[in-house]
């Protein structure tokens, strides 16, 4: 039929595939994969935009999510419950409409994986080396869990009767059930991490040497309470806080009245207020010495107290206590923001005062080991998280950081990659840093408007009494939606737009639905469309090369 | 999961996602899409056409399972496509001059009635200048005598293949290069417009729509829906044109939905002569907004401004906000003057 | 078999029976009757399987044609004057895309002044647009070059436009045979066209063509008509072999074998010129005919044979170039050059007036005197000229010739504004 068609006027369909209009370009897309604020943002340095990614799709997709989620932190169930959630803070989502609720997926799936049963996955092959873990609180599991996947054989010692440190002597039973927090340890242990409770480690370099340990990981939190000097308050039922919990966790309720009076603005007060509520006290009254705003407390934590009838008295100090009254002085804000006496006072009547005025690491372990940094009560460690003593690493509560489970996890997590380097003799190097993906790179034309869901909780009449658990899960539609919320950024999460909006059909997917998609330079005139389109900024232009 | 959720990532406002059913996901996402305007051809950087017109004709094929001839107007889209020895299309295509392409088409639908052959759909397509201007009687010609084509107009508001003049389609204040802001002009004068989608609605031919390059998804569906009716339709697509808008290459489908969120060019569709649906404006702009981006309404900020000349703009977008019910909270639009009246027949779907 | 029949509704008959696919047409007169049976034998159902399009334009009727005959359809037309000329840019298109549309100009003068009546401005205005041009000199001829034009315009893939004289030819009453559908069916085959719109084997027609090739194209245009110079004769004699009657051909000679003075003419004319040369033929003087049938292609080898021996031609034209006087007589002269032909051309006839037996005798006595200027008006009225050009000689504004001639002649009643 063609050798009929007239010359030149009728031509063959496609043809123009001989001009090649790649050369038209001065700038060329390239795909890439920025740091999404929430990856950012979370001290246990879970990759969260890629779990949430794999649990958008639901069914099968949880469990991905999970195997992704727990490469970074062993702990999703407990993380989703007592996490302070930095992620959420960070999340680009929030100037659209409001953060994702990545925390209340993260414990969904925690959730899913305790009652389906989902094992860690195997270890390497045993390496033969040894490694001591003394403390079996998150950074401690963490570290363990790490080293164990890694072939290595690890021990953790563990002071008090059953492991979890802080996550069970310092977080009541209504935030994080201890059921959950026993699962998720014993999945740890499974791997085959050797844990002895009830072992203090007083002599760190004869531990070490008996147990011929080639490292050493510190991980002993910080427990021991701070106290204050008040006038009297000997003479009065005065018990500190972080003491009151452990109490409870023992099976040892401590001795409150009726009237309870709370000193201190950071969560341990806030705890030691809730289960003061619950262990009978009528309102128990948090005294601060600031206002509400500098309270170091969470915001959700600080809201859940007073739903339950936790009581606030700001800008106040305890002068003094005097058998049932407390002598409390108004104090004042400077110019700087310091709350100053102002010398006026006033009488409360109090049976109870518990201090929660923050915790100190016991270091005794550490006598006779020469070249470890104490700054402050807590031991320095270098970018390796390892102290001044060789083979001695460190994390958690016991060195300076912000003191919260998912620092800790992070620390393990860190400390784990630099053991591994050490006793392989090859120093991990810094986990390389994506450019942040930030809120100018999304386009948010293309996400639907999504107000994010609320997880219920517990009836406030059976918060007064009882230490069931406040915060409920999601339930899966609500956690599969929540995820779906993540906006993906800087991440492709095949949304077919720049295949879809290319107007030289210069975006190919060579490998089918799903799989990355590449640039056709053959014909991509460069004009930056699918940048320009790209819903989470996963394409940047860069200079042709010339 | 049993019950299939209301909601995905992206919505309805990306092309695809690997979350969505095959169905749900737009042609364009398609591997297998037909490209019935494929690489090569020698549209600028960024042209809003060259994507209008592979959206269009990709869905229309899907729509008649690929049995599809075009007839298209002198204009870019033919002069890009179309230059010996090479051709981008990839469908039976026929160029014959500017001012004829409806009636081309026409001729078409005409020779594959005689032969019987229903299995076959056609379409005619062209610039604003082939269809609003030039190309108007015979556009006018098709819709009244009701022949079986789907007429496709690709707007970028101006004669850009002849160097960007004015054409019946320019918006106000718009500089071309025959309507330069010299000697106290302002651009473009403000006449009364030409709305070429409500001049098809009077034809009260079965379906008319306007659309963007900015919703593809929104532009595939009409066109489906388009091709689920015989007789004439109508199909007026935005599509920015970065050379003669002087916008970036890259914000074309910015420009374009900027265009819709401003209320400057209302997106809606029409049944038998009456409005039946419009997109609403979702994050509402000012019209500065959209204009701002584009070189040739530069004059209206240069020195201490037109303010003047951008209140009479917004007070047009005002009006097509109110007139089409464009906001969320508007009711649907009945103000479409005698329009409404006149619909009255009882055509439908086929 | 012969019936009385008026031009218009042989001619239509002749391509119903030609089965086109489309007709598409906006009226015009003088060709409105041909259209108009033509929408009545389809949709009387007469004439199966053909669509009839009403167009809002000339412009819009040839266009269609280009979509149907794109298609792969067969498709037809018929226009006169301000209609043709409406259409002219489509006109070089169809021809450019070698697209085989067939139509019908029924010629009629050009406007300004407006005037509804023969000569061929329309279609030699569009001499260059590409078309094949046949000419009809009565309507049996008419009837005839329709049939042979599908067949033309089908084999060499190139739109064929048959002339025929308005109301002279379209209005008439005659005597007419149009072939039956069963001997069309045997002359013309199916259209198998040479490029379709089809999605099974999808091609792109239109395309933009530069300097690199256009040239080429065009050249292979002309190829195409000069390779109709030997077509066009073999159609013409399939057809005389088979319907009996000799019809259509480049040309035809009417006694001027051995003629000194030979009238080349165009169209319905050729009936009076050839009574006229049986006359003087009957009085012994040795003038001669030649009709000729095919202006485009124009058959200059076969003109040149037939002038050759004669002393003398004079082109009859019912068509003024403006500013140089004769459009046919410039390719006549082309055919004669470098012969000692003396050649002469006569404006005659332009927007209905009748060329009579009477002004062709008195053409041809001043011609034989020696007398005949290069270009002559036959029948000018040079007391009207003579008197407008002295008016507009006074100079100041004198308005437009016509009007002032037609008050001249008190055919209209205004006075001088």
């Amino acid at each position: 039929m063609s050798d009929t068609r007239p010359f030149a006027i009728t031509l063959d369909v496609g043809s123009s595939l001989a001009n090649r209009t790649g050369d038209w370009r001065t700038e060329r897309p390239q795909y890439v994969r920025r740091l999404p604020p929430c990856n950012h943002g979370c001290p246990a340095g879970e990759d969260i935009q890629a779990w949430l990614y794999e649990a958008e799709s639901g069914g099968g997709g949880y469990e991905r999510a999970w195997r992704k989620l727990v490469a970074d932190n062993p702990l999703p169930a407990v993380m989703g419950r007592v996490c302070f959630h930095p992620c959420e803070t960070a999340c680009n989502r929030a100037q659209l409409d409001e953060a994702v609720g990545i925390n209340s997926v993260e414990r969904f799936l925690g959730d899913e994986a305790i009652s389906a049963g989902w094992e860690l996955p195997e270890p390497h092959a045993v390496t033969g080396k040894r490694v001591l873990v003394v403390g079996s609180g998150p950074s401690g599991l963490s570290v363990a869990y790490q080293l164990a996947l890694r072939g290595h054989h690890v021990t953790i010692r563990e002071q008090a009767p059953k492991p979890g440190g802080m996550m069970r002597y310092g977080i009541p039973a209504y935030r994080l059930p201890r059921d959950v927090l026993d699962a998720e340890i014993e999945r740890i242990l499974a791997l085959g991490v050797q844990l002895e409770c009830g072992e203090r480690v007083g002599d760190l370099r004869a531990a070490m040497r008996e147990g011929a340990y080639d490292a050493t990981f510190l991980a002993v939190g910080a427990h021991v309470a701070k106290h204050t000097e008040i006038p009297g308050g000997t003479a009065s039922h005065v018990l500190d806080a972080i003491a009151m919990l452990h109490g409870l966790e023992e099976g040892e309720p401590p001795q409150i009245g009726r009237t309870v009076v709370v000193y201190g603005g950071g969560d341990t007060a806030l705890d030691a207020a809730r289960s003061a509520k619950r262990l009978g006290a009528s309102a128990p009254l948090i005294i601060y010495r600031r206002t509400r705003e500098q309270m170091p407390a969470h915001a959700t934590e600080l809201a859940e107290a007073e739903q339950e009838g936790i009581t606030f008295r700001w800008l106040s100090t305890i002068a003094g206590v005097d058998g049932g009254e407390l002598k409390i002085e108004r104090m004042e804000l400077d110019e700087n923001g310091f709350p100053q006496p102002t010398g006026e006072y006033e009488r409360l009547s109090a049976d109870t005062v518990v201090l929660a005025l923050g915790q100190d690491a016991d270091l005794e372990l550490l006598g006779g080991l020469d070249g470890i940094e104490i700054v402050d009560h807590t031991v320095a460690v270098d970018e390796q998280m390892m102290t001044g003593y060789p083979g001695v690493f460190a994390g958690g509560d016991m060195v300076p950081a912000e003191r919260m489970v998912a620092v800790a996890i992070g620390h393990g997590r860190r400390a784990a990659r630099c053991i591994d380097g050490w006793l392989r003799d090859v120093p991990a190097r810094p986990e390389p840093q994506a450019e942040l993906a930030a809120f100018e790179e999304i386009n948010p034309w293309y996400y639907s408007d999504a107000p994010r869901t609320v997880r219920p909780l517990l009836e406030e009449i059976r918060r007064q009494s009882t230490f069931e658990e406040v915060v409920k899960g999601l339930d899966e539609a609500s956690a599969l939606y929540e995820a779906r919320r993540c906006l993906s950024c800087g991440n492709c999460f095949s949304c077919d737009n720049c295949f879809g909006v290319c107007p030289d059909n210069a975006v190919l997917k060579p490998g089918g639905a799903g799989a990355p998609y590449a640039f056709d330079l053959d014909y991509c005139k460069g004009c930056g469309i699918c940048v320009t389109e790209c819903p989470c900024g996963a394409i940047e232009m860069i200079p042709e090369e010339t | 999961m049993s019950t299939p959720l209301p909601f995905y990532q992206t919505g309805t406002f990306a092309v695809g996602g690997r979350l969505l059913d095959e169905d749900d996901r737009a042609v364009q996402s398609d591997p297998e899409r037909s490209n019935a305007i494929t690489k090569g051809h020698r549209a600028c950087q960024g042209c809003g056409e060259a994507l209008g017109a592979r959206v269009v004709l990709d869905a229309a094929l899907r729509a008649a399972d690929g049995r599809l001839v075009a007839a298209n107007a002198t204009g870019c889209l033919e002069v890009f496509s179309t230059p010996y020895p090479e051709s981008s299309w990839r469908l039976p295509w026929i160029h014959s001059l500017f001012a004829n392409a409806p009636a081309v088409a026409t001729g078409v639908a005409a020779a594959l009635r005689a032969k019987g052959r229903t299995d076959i759909r056609v379409v005619g397509q062209g610039g604003d200048g082939g269809t609003v201007d030039i190309g108007f009687a015979c556009l006018s010609g098709m819709f009244e005598r009701g022949d079986d084509v789907l007429y496709v107009c690709y707007d970028n508001q101006g004669y850009m293949n002849t160097g960007v003049q004015r054409s019946g389609a320019t918006p106000p204040a718009a500089r071309t290069a025959t309507t330069e802001p010299l000697g106290g002009h302002s651009g473009n004068s403000f006449g009364q417009g030409k709305s070429a989608p409500l001049i098809a609605m009077a034809h009260e031919i079965p379906y008319v729509a306007t659309a963007t390059v900015a919703d593809l998804r929104d532009l595939e569906q009409k066109v489906t829906r388009a091709m689920s009716f015989h007789g004439p339709r109508y199909i007026h697509v935005l599509v920015p044109c970065p050379l003669g808008w002087g916008s970036a290459t890259g914000e074309t489908i910015l420009i374009a939905r900027l265009a819709k969120e401003s209320g400057l060019f209302p997106v809606f569709e029409a049944v038998e002569g009456r409005i039946t649906s419009v997109a609403r404006i979702r994050h509402k702009v000012a019209v500065e907004e959209y204009l701002r981006r584009q070189k040739r309404f530069a004059h209206l900020f240069a020195g201490d401004g037109r303010p003047d000349v951008l209140a009479r703009l917004q007070t047009l977008a005002n009006r097509n906000i109110e007139r089409y019910g464009l906001l969320d909270d508007a009711d649907e639009p009945t103000d479409i003057g005698l329009l409404d009246a006149l619909a009255t027949s009882e055509r439908g779907p086929v | 078999m012969r019936k009385q029949l008026e031009g218009s509704q042989a001619v239509a008959q002749a391509v119903a029976r030609c089965r086109p696919e489309v007709v598409c047409a906006y009226p015009i007169t003088p060709q409105t009757h041909i259209v108009e049976a033509l929408s009545r034998l389809a949709l009387s159902g007469e004439l199966e399987r053909c669509e009839v399009v009403n167009v809002e334009s000339e412009f819009a009727a040839m266009s269609v044609a280009i979509g149907a005959s794109a298609t792969g359809a067969r498709a037809y037309t018929a226009t006169a004057s301000q209609g043709l000329l409406f259409m002219a840019e489509v006109l070089f298109n169809a021809s450019g895309l070698g697209l085989p549309i067939v139509m019908t100009c029924a010629n009629r003068a050009v406007g300004s002044p407006i005037n509804i009546w023969n000569d061929h401005s329309d279609s030699m205005a569009m001499r260059d647009c590409g078309w094949i041009q046949l000419y009809a000199s009565d309507n049996q001829e008419a009837v005839d070059l329709h049939i042979q034009a599908f067949r033309i315009a089908e084999a060499l893939s190139t739109p064929v436009m048959v002339c025929m004289d308005g109301f002279v030819l379209t209005h008439a009453f005659e005597p007419l045979d149009v072939p039956s559908q069963e001997q069309v069916d045997g002359f013309l085959p199916g259209y198998e066209p040479r490029q379709v719109l089809d999605p099974d084997d999808p091609m792109t027609i239109g395309a933009m063509v530069g300097p690199e090739a256009f040239t080429e194209v065009r050249y292979l245009a002309h190829a195409k008509q000069i390779e109709a110079l030997d077509f066009i004769p073999q159609v013409a004699e399939e057809f005389r072999e088979r319907f009996g009657r000799a019809s259509g051909g480049l040309l035809d000679s009417y006694r001027s074998e051995g003629a000194e003075t030979v009238v080349v003419a165009l169209g319905s004319v050729l009936g009076t010129l050839a009574e006229v040369v049986d006359e003087l033929r009957d009085q012994g003087v040795a003038v001669g005919a030649v009709a000729l049938k095919a202006f485009r292609p124009f058959p200059l080898e076969e003109l040149r044979g037939v002038l050759g021996g004669a002393q003398r031609v004079i082109v009859l034209e019912r068509a003024l170039a403006v500013g140089i006087g004769g459009i046919v007589s410039s390719d006549v002269r082309t055919a004669l050059a470098g012969l000692s032909v003396e050649a002469h051309t006569v404006i005659a006839g332009l927007g209905g007036r009748a060329i009579t037996r009477r002004s062709l005798h008195a053409l041809l006595a001043q011609a034989l005197a020696g007398q005949l200027p290069e270009l002559h008006f036959l029948d000018l009225r040079t007391d009207v000229i003579e008197r407008e050009l002295e008016r507009t000689r006074d100079g100041g504004r004198p308005g437009p010739h016509a009007e002032s001639i037609l008050r001249d002649l008190r055919i209209v009643a205004s006075g001088p504004v």
